[in-house]
């Protein structure tokens, strides 16, 4: 039977599962989905095709087709990842492939923010750092556990610390990375503040 | 932390609250939608059993999947006509106002928002759209969203974000004869990087800036994105405000007044702080070609395309891939680069301007052999505007086709296709690996007149050669 997938709900304090590295700087979202699966009125399909031009490229050698790779939830990547369009199917495609955590030397804004905004943590590491992981022949056959409240990783072979902004952090723990309800709370503030804008009498 | 500048006084103003995360509240002004990326938003205020908080701050249209040649409906693409009759279902369901094709003001949701007047000086403006930062030539602050920050608009009218550093880009001089905003903004985000910008608001400024129209400015700001910045802006002028003015949403007879009134008390204090500062020498920009596969791989249409060690060892690693991918050897012009497809369009370069300027390379030529070469105006108005003038004309009699308004091969949702590893000369904003719907195809950005110039010649060509 298939396994019904489950978006994250909550407040998210850790995340353990195997470690996969995607090699490259600038990997925007046009590469983590094109944009001809962008036709759809829900994102339950994504998954599948994330990647889609990169990995029919390399015909079964990309990382997210690796048998080793299979299950991992812990996503490496380099520099300025999720770069270019806003479209929040490129992090959707990433977290329905299984896909629950991202480490990089640096994400685009936009990308972040979505990532935030779906349950997915982002944390950042030095350019050194990074390319140590990405390196280590034994990771792919560790248990890794990332730690947000302390903010560390571990595994059998490393331990590290991530670093991650003081209200991403916040965030996850508390469960306000889900933002409507918070943001619902301000009832009164935001009617207000409708009234007292300049621009919204002319 | 930046102090004092347009983006300070607008984020201030806009802020309802501090999140207890740490994060600010802001109030969006003026919320954009379209077919892609609203229909997952609508979704989950059903789930959440929500409704739109103020629909009448909530503007749609259709621009991404729409056909290029047949309008007509039902589209030929079943998942097209589905994406159009959803958000036509949503926006008569939630009572949004909707700018549909044959409307005469569909478009680009950011070639259509500014011409309706929508757009001002002041505002916060958001869309699920990246280059949502075109917005900002008009002195707003404008950003794009992701799909779960527009179902915090739709339910909310604010999202939960942190605000940005401020970076002023100080542009002396002025651009040079057959140099345009594209040039300019290419040349910018080739000195900055695609990267510099995370975390930032760029402040275009100075004398470049100041002398460049309302929709120059907008091809400046609308690749701010480019540059890793979210957000771009430029203060309003004089510009901004004749331009807004008798726009069919433009505030009317005494708020008019009111507005012009609070419009120009909006700007960088002369005493503003910045986070950091930048100048650039526009004199010094030539007509500027990308030749890799991120907008920041670009060089002047004399320069060759770099050697790898010229590259900075952070900016390498996707040289050699971009190398690999464009098919170009470093050290290799990229002046005479043959071309298969010439594209003038998208919301950098689709507007009435952008095609005058097009136009008047191409009158009295043909395109070359073997290239196919089209237009599509960035809006319904904006093609109309352009065949009272009678462009279109000019197009076809060149031998282009002339095409019905959408975001088209920008990013090439509609059948609107490079096929293979055709080598595209585009106006539009992005040069991805696979961008232009050919999972081989490469895309070689340039200002409008420069594809235009590529389209007779057929291959890359120095615009000033023709003037």
């Amino acid at each position: 039977m298939i396994k019904k997938f489950q978006t994250p709900v909550g407040p998210i304090s850790k995340i353990v599962g195997k470690s996969i590295v995607l090699i490259g700087d600038d990997i925007d979202t046009d590469r983590i989905i094109p944009a001809r699966f962008l036709k759809c009125v829900n994102f339950d399909n994504l998954g599948q095709s994330v990647f889609e031009d990169d990995r029919k490229n390399l015909k079964g050698k990309h990382p997210f087709d690796l048998e080793s790779n299979k299950g991992s939830s812990i996503l490496i990547v380099n520099s300025n990842f999720g770069c270019g369009s806003s479209r929040e199917h490129a992090p959707q495609a990433l977290l329905r492939w299984g896909i629950r955590a991202i480490i990089g030397e640096s994400f685009a804004e936009i990308f972040y923010c979505n990532c935030i905004a779906i349950g997915i943590p982002c944390f950042t590491l030095p350019k050194k750092l990074v390319k140590n992981i990405q390196e280590n022949k034994n990771l792919n056959n560790s248990l890794c556990e990332i730690n947000i409240k302390e903010s560390t990783f571990k595994s059998t072979f490393f331990n590290f610390d991530l670093e991650i902004k003081t209200s991403s952090k916040n965030m996850f723990l508390s469960g306000e990375w889900d933002a409507t309800s918070t943001l619902l709370a301000n009832k009164k503030l935001i009617e207000k503040k409708l009234n007292d804008l300049p621009y919204t009498k002319f | 932390m930046s102090k004092n500048t347009l983006f300070d006084k607008v984020w201030d103003l806009h802020k309802v609250s501090s999140l207890p995360g740490g994060s600010d509240q802001i109030f969006i002004g003026l919320h954009l939608i379209h077919e892609v990326t609203s229909p997952q938003a609508f979704g989950a205020l059903k789930d959440k059993n929500l409704r739109v908080k103020f629909p009448s701050r909530t503007v749609a249209t259709v621009d991404h999947i729409v056909p290029t040649d047949n309008q007509s409906r039902p589209f030929k693409d079943n998942l097209a006509e589905q994406m159009i009759e959803t958000l036509e279902k949503n926006c008569i369901e939630h009572k949004i106002k909707f700018f549909n094709i044959g409307s005469g003001n569909q478009g680009i949701v950011h070639v259509v928002s500014p011409e309706l007047g929508l757009t001002q000086p002041g505002m916060t403006i958001a869309c699920g759209d990246s280059h949502t930062s075109t917005h900002g030539a008009f002195g707003s602050i404008a950003f794009g969203i992701g799909t779960s920050q527009v179902r915090d608009v739709l339910a909310t009218q604010t999202i939960a974000m942190n605000k940005l550093k401020v970076r002023q880009i100080w542009c002396e001089n002025k651009l040079s004869n057959g140099v345009y905003a594209k040039d300019l903004v290419l040349h910018i985000i080739n000195k900055l990087g695609v990267k510099a910008g995370v975390g930032f608001a760029y402040e275009f400024a100075g004398p470049a800036i100041n002398s460049l129209s309302m929709e120059e400015r907008m091809t400046i700001c609308n690749m701010s994105i480019e540059g890793g910045a979210r957000c771009g802006y430029i203060n309003p002028d004089e510009k901004t405000f004749s331009y807004i003015k008798n726009k069919l949403c433009a505030p009317k007879n005494e708020n008019w007044d009111e507005a012009l009134l609070w419009w120009k008390s909006l700007k960088s204090d002369a005493n503003s702080i910045y986070d950091d500062v930048t100048k650039i020498d526009a004199s010094k920009v030539e007509p500027t070609v990308t030749w890799g596969i991120t907008p920041g791989q670009s060089v002047g249409i004399n320069q060759k395309i770099p050697l790898l060690e010229e590259l900075s060892p952070d900016d390498q690693f996707v040289a050699e891939e971009a190398y690999e991918y464009m098919g170009f050897k470093p050290g290799q012009s990229i002046k005479d680069t043959p071309i298969d497809v010439c594209f003038i369009g998208s919301c950098t370069n689709g507007r009435i301007s952008d095609l005058r300027v097009a136009a008047k390379v191409i009158k009295d030529k043909k395109v070359s052999q073997n290239i196919k070469a089209f237009v599509v105006p960035g809006s319904e108005k904006v093609a109309k505007e352009a065949k009272i003038e009678g462009l279109d004309k000019i197009f076809l009699d060149a031998g282009f086709q002339w095409r019905e308004p959408g975001c088209s091969m920008c990013l090439a949702m509609n059948p609107d296709k490079l096929i293979g590893n055709q080598v595209s000369a585009s106006s539009s904003n992005r040069n991805f690996k696979g961008r232009q719907g050919s999972p081989t195809g490469r895309t070689l950005l340039m200002s409008p007149a420069m594809v235009a110039a590529a389209a007779i010649s057929g291959k890359v060509t120095d615009i000033r050669d023709f003037m």
